[in-house]
């Protein structure tokens, strides 16, 4: 039988306020263990929630990016359960009346195609401690440090077709988030973590088939390992005469393997009702037209000015546009470079290799966009070759100083000296009597031998022009 | 000296005739004589005392006096204060040492107010009559084979018996007024979001207050004038004005119109009681009030809304004490479940634990439409009634209970007879409301009391009545003899 799979994404974004979204606690990631966790954190009796401000705008921004309505009045719930990283007893959510309701993006599939994906909300919520299983011999440590870490969770209409659309969406929902400068979108640190409900159905058929949700998957590769083989567990366990039980699994990178978590029947009753120590959360135009007004260019329309303003590539400006990050640096090169071409060639090329080679996140990068540039500027200068850049772009990219400081260092400047160039295109003549008759007596393709050798005197350094033509006047005698 | 009120003591302070640490040594002196019969505090902090009184000594030495510098205090013991038990009458907490301050009492405390220490209540203020307390009950100085109301039991008795010149209380359902009532002092239950909650442990967050109870409604409307005001670390406090509560303590009432609502005064009213509260009506009346009957037809169903709301918010309000960050821990847990399940049912008491189950059942899927939702709906209704009252009154006259203290263990194992008990005072908090309980008479023996009732934000107006009502009679210089 054809499968259809359903997948719908629950994505979990930590929004990057500078203190938690019910207290004033740092929200720095990586601190000691509970050097981040306050009166509010540690739950004490007597402390009270206050709602951080800034954790709404982000929420707002968001909700108009993905043009979705925004909730003017949006209430808080508690939703009740025992876990020791829970250390209120209950979760601080939102459930009837959250900030964002119904909303929509566009997904590009692999064959150039958009799917529209439906966003059912995005609601504000806390984030939970860490447990810390590990160190401490038959017991269980606890890190309050991320409790109280503000989060947006978007909520898919179950709209996707296959891993890689969830994928795909996935990445669509990071880049809005990091373009509008709502989270940093770390996956490694947990910024935005994913369950996924997956379900498969007759191809054909309208009615759901039952779903499974597969929790706090951390990457855009085990996304899409983890509902493919989920995928393949529904259609093996079907094919064999099964059922599927409706419950929430684990995702086992190492095995690529799910398991379950708990049933349904084991689930929670979460007792939601509406958080009596925090107000409704109340809303005006202004305050949404303001938030409106702050938001940043989205991707959809950077590729478009990419393209009209830059002369680049549907592709190119499709990659450049991809991350914010990358967006913000290639325009930052250009600043400096002056050249749209050449600052494009570059980020797509030497950058993204470097980073790809160290694992880096273009934030991280050694090679600032300004010192990019001003390398991009000693081949428009005729300082280096192109060639000769790439070695220098390495050399910067460990460290090793600015490109005037390795230029300068490692003797690299472009020998331009006509001088020169003829005394080492004397030696080459002088060293190749054979190769230089043959030329002479109709063999052409010899030329590029001749260059081979005078760049390889020259270390690279001649002016490649220059080599070119005093080699052609010496040969011809 | 024990005898006078805050506000003559405060005077007597700013006169000279004695220090507050004279002051403050005779208090202890007094608690160390009675405390161990009367069970009014749960922690005496003479050290704290002491220290904060020569504090206050020098402060009005300096010219820096405040009209609270040097008035000793108590605290019921549901107020963090910093680096001293804070146990809300549980075991759960027995072995909690707040590591910070309450915004209450760090206003009296930056007042210049002395702490003798933390008074008695049921456990986390669920309770009528301090017979909950992991503690044991507080006694009624003017009977000791009687409660003396509840949950703030220890503050009343301290004020009632002269342990302290005045203490804070908190009010749920009652809790500031009804032992107010049965130990013959005067209690505020301010409007809620009047009075910062926090570091007020709670019970049932969107019905706790926190207020004064004291001697007098000057000594109030001085208490107040300290506590209320907008806190940006609780949400749900107010962000307006604060009166000058003593401003008006001396208008006349020319012209006042008293609301006396007839579900207040029906059949389970004790007669004693009612003929001490129409006789306060006719003082009032003489003072220039006016006064009619007027319906609060809903009043009978506070008791169902409340004892849904109040439970369902503790029921999570409670769930942080789970054995893992402070508080109790049963011994040698084999698991996590173990951990949780023993530390609760060892840590909490009977009717904390009966509160907790009422709470989750009605929060329960499928149940909440049917409790939880309904009791909203009722408070809302019982809100409308009040509004409704207040387009033909200026305040509402009621008495503040049915009957007089009972005797001790009388209803400990009647829980639902314990609850309509409290059937006057109910729907003052589900509307969050402020009202006023005053001493208004005796029955057997026993204090009995009433409760001005005013619209939102007018407890300058309640004070000023209960004040002008002082001024003409003498309940509220009744005091037990020890």
């Amino acid at each position: 039988m054809e499968w259809e799979t359903v997948i719908g994404l629950e994505i979990h974004v930590q929004l990057s306020t500078r203190s938690k979204i019910f207290s004033g606690s740092s929200t720095q990631y990586g601190a000691e263990p509970n050097t981040q966790a306050s009166l509010v954190d540690l739950a004490m009796p007597g402390a009270l929630p206050v709602f951080n401000e800034n954790a709404l705008r982000k929420a707002v921004a968001f909700g108009l990016a993905i043009d979705a309505h925004i909730g003017k009045r949006s209430v808080f719930d508690r939703k009740n359960y025992f876990y020791p990283d829970s250390p209120k007893g209950y979760q601080i959510t939102q459930m009837d009346e959250p900030i964002v309701g119904l909303g929509e993006v566009d997904i590009v599939l692999d064959d150039g195609s958009t799917r529209t994906i439906g966003v059912t909300r995005a609601h504000l919520e806390e984030d939970a401690g860490k447990s810390l299983h590990e160190d401490f011999e038959g017991m269980t440590g606890i890190d309050l440090n991320r409790a109280g870490t503000p989060l947006l969770e978007i909520v898919s209409e179950p709209d996707l077709r296959s891993a890689k659309e969830a994928v795909a969406y996935l990445k669509k929902i990071h880049s809005i988030v990091t373009y509008i400068g709502i989270s940093d979108g770390n996956m490694a640190e947990g910024s935005l973590r994913c369950d996924a409900n997956v379900s498969i159905r007759p191809k054909g058929q309208t009615e759901f088939g039952t779903r499974t949700e597969i929790k706090n998957i951390n990457s855009f590769k085990f996304v899409e390992k983890a509902i493919n083989v989920e995928v393949q567990r529904h259609i093996d366990v079907i094919e064999d005469g099964g059922t599927i039980t409706q419950e929430t699994r684990l995702y086992d990178a190492d095995k690529n393997e799910t398991r379950s978590m708990r049933s349904k029947e084991f689930a929670n009753d979460y007792r939601y009702f509406p958080e009596p120590d925090l107000l409704p959360v109340e809303i005006d135009d202004a305050y949404i037209q303001d938030v409106r007004d702050h938001l940043p260019e989205l991707p959809d329309a950077k590729i478009e000015r990419f393209k009209a303003d830059y002369s680049l590539s549907d592709y190119d400006a499709t990659v450049l546009a991809a991350s914010r990050a990358m967006a913000d640096y290639f325009e930052a090169v250009v600043d400096v470079s002056k050249d749209a071409k050449l600052a494009a060639n570059w980020c797509m090329g030497e950058l993204a290799g470097q980073l790809n080679r160290y694992e880096q996140e273009i934030s991280d990068s050694p090679v600032s966009a300004a010192d990019l540039g001003l390398l991009i500027q000693r081949i428009q200068d005729n300082t280096v070759s192109n060639k000769i850049a790439k070695t220098v772009f390495e050399a910067m990219f460990r460290g090793e100083g600015s490109a005037d400081e390795i230029i300068e260092a490692q003797g690299l400047k472009q020998v331009s000296d006509s001088g020169a160039i003829e005394a080492m295109i004397d030696e080459v003549i002088a060293a190749n009597p054979g190769q230089v008759a043959d030329y002479r007596s109709g063999k052409d393709k010899l030329f590029g031998f001749f260059v081979g050798q005078v760049m390889k005197a020259s270390k690279g350094q001649a002016n490649p022009a220059q080599v070119n033509d005093i080699l052609k006047s010496k040969l011809q005698g | 000296m024990l005898d006078k009120t805050l506000t003559q003591l405060s005077a007597g302070l700013a006169r000279g005739d004695f220090s507050s640490v004279e002051l403050t040594q005779a208090y202890l002196e007094r608690i160390r004589s009675h405390n161990a019969d009367l069970n009014a505090y749960i922690t005496v902090t003479d050290e704290i005392a002491l220290a904060q009184a020569a504090r206050a000594d020098e402060q009005r030495a300096a010219g820096n006096a405040n009209p609270l510098t040097g008035l000793p205090i108590a605290h019921k013991d549901i107020f963090c204060t910093e680096g001293v038990r804070t146990s809300c009458g549980s075991r759960m907490l027995d072995n909690f040492i707040a590591p910070y301050e309450s915004t209450v009492t760090a206003r009296l405390g930056s007042a210049g107010a002395v702490m003798l220490g933390k008074t008695n209540l049921d456990e986390f203020a669920m309770g009528s009559s301090t017979e909950s307390s992991y503690y044991g009950p507080t006694r009624n100085p003017w009977n000791r084979e009687t409660v003396p109301g509840g949950s703030s039991g220890g503050s009343a008795t301290a004020v009632a018996a002269r342990l302290a010149a005045a203490a804070t209380g908190t009010d749920t359902g009652g809790s500031i007024r009804q032992p107010a009532a049965f130990t013959g002092i005067t209690g505020l239950k301010p409007t809620y979001g009047r009075v910062s909650r926090w570091g007020m442990i709670a019970y049932g967050s969107s019905l706790d207050c926190g207020g004064p109870m004291t001697q007098t409604a000057e000594d109030a409307a001085l208490m107040l004038n300290t506590i209320a005001g907008f806190d940006p670390k609780d949400s749900t406090s107010m962000d307006r004005p604060v009166d000058d509560y003593k401003a008006r303590l001396n208008e006349p009432l020319a012209g006042l119109r008293i609301g006396l609502p007839k579900e207040y005064f029906g059949d389970g009213l004790n007669e004693g009681i009612r003929a001490a509260v129409m006789a306060a009506v006719s003082e009032l009346e003489k003072l220039g009030a006016t006064v009619k009957e007027i319906s609060l037809p809903r009043t009978e169903l506070s008791i169902p809304a409340y004892y849904i709301i109040a439970p369902a918010e503790a029921s999570t309000n409670l769930s942080r004490y789970d054995g893992v960050r402070y508080g109790y821990r049963c011994q040698d847990p084999v698991d996590l479940e173990d951990l949780y399940k023993r530390s609760r049912a060892e840590g909490f008491g009977a009717e904390v634990q009966r509160r907790i189950l009422v709470g989750t059942y009605a929060l329960s899927a499928g149940y909440y439409d049917a409790y939880y939702k309904k009791a909203q709906q009722l408070r809302r209704l019982i809100r409308d009634d009040f509004q409704t009252g207040f387009r033909e009154v200026d305040v509402i006259l009621a008495p503040t209970t049915p009957s007089p203290a009972w005797t001790l263990g009388e209803k400990s194992n009647d829980p639902v007879a314990m609850y309509l008990e409290d059937i006057y005072t109910l729907s003052t908090n589900l509307a969050g409301l402020p009202a006023l309980a005053l001493p208004c008479g005796q029955v057997s023996g026993l204090p009995v009391g009433l409760q001005l009732i005013g619209n939102y934000f007018e407890e300058s107006h309640l004070l000023n009545i209960g004040h002008q009502y002082q001024q003409a009679t003498n309940w509220h210089q009744q005091s037990p003899v020890l």
